[in-house]
């Protein structure tokens, strides 16, 4: 498994993407490997709110539902639409495909780098 | 297997329609332009087709089934029986009241028996199946916040080992949810609950004892917590089959239960018949509930009917037959035989596959494959596959979510000794496999007519229709 070092992660399992002022949000590959195959993601609209420390979104696995969390409050600016229609992509690149961007950031959990999070995976 | 739309042929019928003796009318044409293409054959096609369908399902009949949270016990031919009564048969629910008071006494008695074995002073039979007796009780609590005038309280503590269907509920009421997690002994962490309690709490869901077969120590403490936060306590009543008749959820401080009448009462579950949900609760929330119809008149504050009329009658009565076949003794002797089933099963179970939370359990009790699966590449899906090769249902799987690769086993008081040494007999038979030929394990199971079927295909692109070539 893999966790790219341009990446930073939550003990939740998802990665954070910093791009300016906004950041992508997606789900590790550890995640898509434990969930198995995704056949399904309930995804926020543009324009909600989101969080620190709650779920923005839903995936669902033949194994059973599951959350996806946010690690900053802030506002939905864009939602990746195409994995409504392709939820599997998150099995197949769990890298690209990024399931929201968020703007408008108020507030940032404490966040991992790659190394720390796979010292995280290693101990859990 | 040919499905119905594939099997027979123009022309070909039943007789079981009498000859029309009223006037044909013809539909308007805006309604339909042709006529339905519905399959067309003999009676004993249709007879064999679903023979074929019932060989090839598996039931509580067929043999162990120790789906685990759902308590998946026998179901006694008595109760079906006393329903397929030709008095409670052939009765309409809107024949007038004075000729129906044998159906509404039966009812008065299953609602003061339920009322008895949960610790509740009145019952609502209207919700057809345990989510949709959550939805009910969940909409007696707002009801009682509202008519105070408390609007600020908009959230459900809901511990991280409960039923997917409690969060969910919550969500159909137009609550939010806060999750709290267990502690390492499997049960609510109690820091984690005072932290979550406060002036926007609604209320509490919990199942007890829990989705990890264990009986929370710390119930009374729990429901006094939410109480002093000005939260109410509902009781899902999943789990209550260790608990009938030996502890009552509104001694345990509850305000709301939920029966699954399907579970515990033995009346059919899944597939074999409609549920039934009754939701019961203390007396200061009574005025909140749907109308019984049985005479009490107007009720202001109600939420409304959330079923027509008395609900699943039927299965109403299957559950009453039961109870009083097992009487005031029966009940918690079947509670006990319940746990002492577990029990017993787990004892010789943990001798191949651990056990997430190694305590005495109560109903069920929950597995870890984790470490087998890293070990061995051998996952709770393949043992689970493979135990349906050794004649028995697989247990629940990959629940509850808080265990890694789980099987949750419930067996049930209905099992004998032997079928539960039979049980762990095939657990021991591929604990040997997981260490002899862990690949074999993969392809189970052999013995069915389908093997693996695809769930994620049929996840993703589910074919929901009959779709004809012309």
């Amino acid at each position: 498994m893999s966790y790219p070092n341009e990446l930073k992660y939550t003990k939740t399992h998802e990665w954070i993407k910093e791009e300016g002022d906004s950041l992508l949000i997606g789900l590790t590959d550890y995640a898509q490997k434990e969930l198995g195959d995704i056949v399904f993601i309930n995804l926020p609209t543009e324009g909600d709110a989101v969080t620190a420390g709650s779920s923005f979104a839903d995936v669902e696995s033949v194994k059973a539902v599951s959350e996806v969390m946010s690690p900053v409050s802030g506002k939905v600016t864009e939602a990746n639409e195409a994995l409504a229609d392709a939820p599997e992509a998150i099995n197949e690149h769990p890298y690209e495909a990024w399931i929201i961007r968020v703007g408008e950031i108020t507030e940032t959990e404490e966040l991992m780098n790659a190394q720390e999070y796979e010292e995280f995976l290693k101990e859990a | 297997m040919k499905l119905l739309f594939e099997s027979g042929s123009t022309g070909r019928k039943m007789s079981y329609l009498p000859a029309c003796d009223v006037p044909e009318t013809e539909l308007p044409k805006k309604l339909r332009k042709e006529p339905p293409r519905l399959p067309e054959m003999t009676e004993v096609e249709l007879s064999r087709h679903y023979t074929r369908l019932a060989k090839q399902a598996f039931g509580v009949n067929n043999g162990f089934y120790p789906l685990g949270s759902c308590t998946m016990k026998y179901n006694p031919r008595i109760n079906e029986a006393v329903a397929a009564d030709p008095n409670f048969l052939g009765i309409h629910p809107l024949q007038p009241a004075s000729s129906t008071k044998g159906c509404r006494d039966a009812l008065a008695l299953a609602q003061t028996l339920l009322c008895e074995v949960t610790g509740m002073d009145a019952i609502t039979f209207q919700p057809a199946a345990g989510a949709h007796g959550e939805y009910t009780g969940l909409l007696l609590i707002k009801k009682y916040h509202e008519l105070r005038g408390d609007s600020k309280r908009s959230k459900i503590i809901v511990p991280d080992s409960a039923h997917g269907t409690n969060p969910a509920s919550a969500a159909m009421v137009g609550y939010g949810v806060i999750n709290i997690p267990s502690n390492a002994q499997g049960c609510v962490d109690m820091e984690a609950l005072k932290a979550a309690c406060g002036d926007e709490v609604a209320g509490l869901m919990l199942t007890n004892p829990n989705t990890l077969g264990l009986f929370d120590p710390n119930i009374l403490e729990i429901t006094k917590l939410v109480h002093e936060c000005g939260g109410l306590c509902y009781y899902d009543g999943a789990n209550l089959n260790p608990i009938m008749g030996k502890v009552r959820p509104g001694d345990m401080g509850f305000d709301v239960v939920h029966l699954n009448l399907h579970k515990t009462f033995s009346t059919p579950h899944g597939g074999g018949g409609p549920g039934s949900g009754p939701v019961g609760c203390k007396a200061f929330l009574k005025e909140y509930l749907p109308s019984s119809l049985m005479g009490e008149g107007r009720k202001p504050h109600s939420i409304g009917q959330v079923r027509s009329y008395y609900g699943n009658f039927g299965i109403v009565m299957r559950a009453l037959t039961y109870i009083l076949t097992l009487g005031s003794d029966g009940i918690p002797a079947s509670a006990e035989t319940a746990v002492l089933n577990a029990n017993y099963l787990m004892q010789q179970v943990k001798q191949y596959f651990p056990v997430a939370y190694d305590h005495t359990c109560m109903h069920e009790f929950v597995l870890t494959l984790e470490k087998t699966k890293h070990d061995t590449g051998v996952s709770a899906l393949d043992v689970a596959k493979g135990l349906i090769d050794h004649g028995m249902h697989p247990p629940t799987m990959y629940f509850p979510l808080i265990v890694h690769e789980a099987l949750m086993l419930e067996p049930t008081e209905t099992e004998s000794r032997e079928s539960l040494d039979e049980a762990a007999a095939a657990f021991r038979a591929i604990s040997e496999k997981v260490v002899s030929d862990p690949a074999s394990l993969h392809n189970a199971p052999l013995t069915t007519p389908i093997s693996r079927p695809d769930e994620v295909t049929a996840a993703r692109s589910p074919i929901l229709r009959y779709q004809f070539e012309n």
